[in-house]
């Protein structure tokens, strides 16, 4: 996913990825990451829990306003 | 946080993985707050939808082609098409949106956090050894549509 972001930030696309697996994402350097402390299989959280995904997806949009990236930050649990 | 759930098979070739560093980091900055940007969805998931072909889960090296998924498609009609076997599928097969958060999105459209969700989303499937193709070919078109498109922002979302 990494490499795919390297190209959309080229063509000017701000992008954000979730990890699932920090062990991985911390030795690339995607601009925006937010790891997130879910299983392979639900990045986004439990199946049928809106309330958790949607603050996980705004936790992740958030990272676009910070201006020193590469940033990755640990989900805590709030939007 | 939890811990690497992944059999060993999968953790010895991730730790022998030739992983590729892209210096510098090319970087985008958003012209606009995000209550007036357009978002899409980027997911590795194999994701199909209703009448596109599936992933070639044969292919040496991975499929690195993508798939369009217009946001109007109902979340039931979408297919996972991935040749790993290392996540769990049960919910996924549940709730879409624990691989592809379309309801989320549109929530914070509704809401004003974001300023609308992009008419397309994209789909590649992950597990790609052999990236030349990706990096050649499918990602500088999957970036010409979201240009087309006029995207601000896209999630990447694993899987």
């Amino acid at each position: 996913m990494s490499l795919v972001a390297s190209v959309l930030e080229a063509r000017g696309i701000a992008t954000v990825m979730l990890s699932v697996m920090p062990e991985i994402s911390s030795r690339l350097t995607a601009p925006r990451t937010l790891v997130v402390p879910f299983g392979l299989g639900t990045p986004v959280g439990p199946p049928r829990d809106a309330a958790t995904h949607r603050r996980v997806i705004a936790a992740a949009l958030a990272l676009t306003a910070e201006t020193s990236v590469p940033v990755s930050c640990v989900w805590d649990g709030s939007a | 946080m939890s811990s690497l759930p992944l059999p060993l098979k999968y953790r010895l070739l991730l730790k022998a993985y030739p992983w590729r560093r892209i210096e510098p980091v090319p970087r985008a900055v958003l012209r606009q707050p995000l209550s007036r940007s357009r978002v899409a969805l980027v997911t590795s998931s194999g994701l199909v939808a209703p009448g596109s072909q599936p992933f070639d889960l044969t292919r040496r090296g991975g499929d690195p082609t993508f798939r369009i998924i217009p946001a109007a498609t109902a979340g039931e009609t979408l297919a996972v098409h991935h040749r790993s076997d290392a996540f769990d599928r049960t919910g996924l097969a549940e709730d879409i949106n624990v691989i592809f958060p379309r309801d989320a999105l549109a929530r914070l459209a509704r809401d004003g956090v974001i300023g609308e969700v992009a008419p397309r989303h994209l789909s590649f499937m992950g597990s790609i050894t052999a990236p030349g193709r990706l990096l050649r070919e499918s990602a500088p078109a999957a970036a010409a549509a979201l240009v087309a498109d006029a995207v601000d922002v896209a999630l990447l979302v694993p899987v």
